[in-house]
């Protein structure tokens, strides 16, 4: 079968990636691009940009940098972008501390990056028309939140579960569109995100958690990456509002 | 920076079944009966706000002492 009636590809489309410096953002970019896709990588820094654009098989791909905590730097990507058949909001940032350090303030900082950026993204991408009919939309979410709570986790988790929340909202409001919303749930991932959390525990913990994983290994971006390229794909035509977790089996227990 | 004294009545405050009278400089923290993961997250949670320092994971497992804590505290200040 030619990649041109493989129901997996994403030959012809365009797809912006958030988040796509580093770790699930970038593994995302990577596989979309061999998956025949022309992605718009976005991050806050141009030159780390260029070293995932320069990963990327194909031709037609782009940057963009920005901070999108900043509404102005959302709405000049939104103006620049072209037409999408896919956007992959990866841009995340992790928060460890006990509930009674859950300051006001920590909740601010990792809503803002984690969910109120993404969701703004999206609402305008959406008004200003900028995704085409039968496009595909991804949160990066985590099972954290909804699918398993450990402790220190309830800032990062409670951002991730408004994450879900609202992307299954916007499968139903966003359907007679024909634009689908997904959200994936990754499990530990070995990316910069997670080395920030694993800076709070021990060797021997971070060895006992990988232990508890029924396919004992934490994740590698791309095992992320070839769910979105799924969800992302003409095979999910029929697949919105789900949260599919990617997890190595963690959320079975 | 905060004196020994007052770092050691911060670290009872985190405990719940210790009783804070018997919390020293000297106290073998991770042998106490109630230490966990938890308290762990929450001495970080806490030298964070107290002294805005980033204590890592491996800084609490190689302290005997709640006085070794204070003094990576110090040296990373």
């Amino acid at each position: 079968m030619g990649i041109e009636n493989n129901p997996f590809s994403l030959e012809g489309k365009t797809i912006l990636v958030t988040g796509a410096s580093s770790g699930i953002g970038q593994g995302c970019a990577v596989m979309a691009a061999q998956m025949g896709a022309k992605v718009i990588v976005c991050g806050r820094n141009e030159d780390r940009l260029q070293q995932t654009l320069s990963q990327l098989p194909g031709e037609g791909h782009a940057t963009f940098a920005g901070d999108l905590t900043d509404a102005s730097v959302i709405e000049k990507m939104v103006a620049e972008v072209p037409v999408l058949d896919g956007a992959v909001f990866s841009a995340g940032i992790s928060m460890t501390a006990p509930f009674t350090f859950s300051t006001r303030e920590k909740f601010d900082k990792v809503f803002n990056v984690n969910f109120f950026s993404p969701v703004e993204l999206l609402r305008l991408l959406v008004k200003k028309k900028k995704l085409a009919q039968g496009s595909s939309v991804v949160f990066i979410s985590s099972v954290g939140g909804n699918f398993g709570f450990s402790v220190g986790n309830g800032v990062y988790g409670a951002s991730k579960a408004a994450l879900n929340s609202i992307s299954r909202l916007c499968s139903i409001e966003l359907a007679p569109k024909k634009i689908r919303v997904n959200a994936v749930c990754p499990g530990m991932v070995d990316t910069p995100l997670v080395a920030g959390f694993s800076e709070n525990i021990t060797e021997e913990e971070r060895k006992r958690d990988i232990d508890f994983y029924p396919l004992k290994r934490y994740g590698k971006p791309e095992d992320i990456a070839g769910g979105v390229v799924y969800l992302l794909s003409e095979a999910a035509s029929w697949v919105t509002g789900q949260a599919i977790c990617i997890d190595g089996g963690i959320t079975a227990y | 920076m905060k004196t020994i004294d007052e770092f050691v009545a911060l670290f009872a405050e985190q405990l719940d079944d210790t009783d804070p009278s018997t919390v020293t400089a000297q106290t073998k923290f991770r042998d106490l009966e109630e230490w966990s993961s938890l308290l762990a997250l929450s001495l970080i949670s806490m030298v964070d706000e107290e002294f805005d320092v980033a204590l890592k994971g491996d800084d609490v497992k190689n302290s005997e002492t709640i006085e070794d804590v204070y003094n990576v505290i110090k040296s990373k200040i």
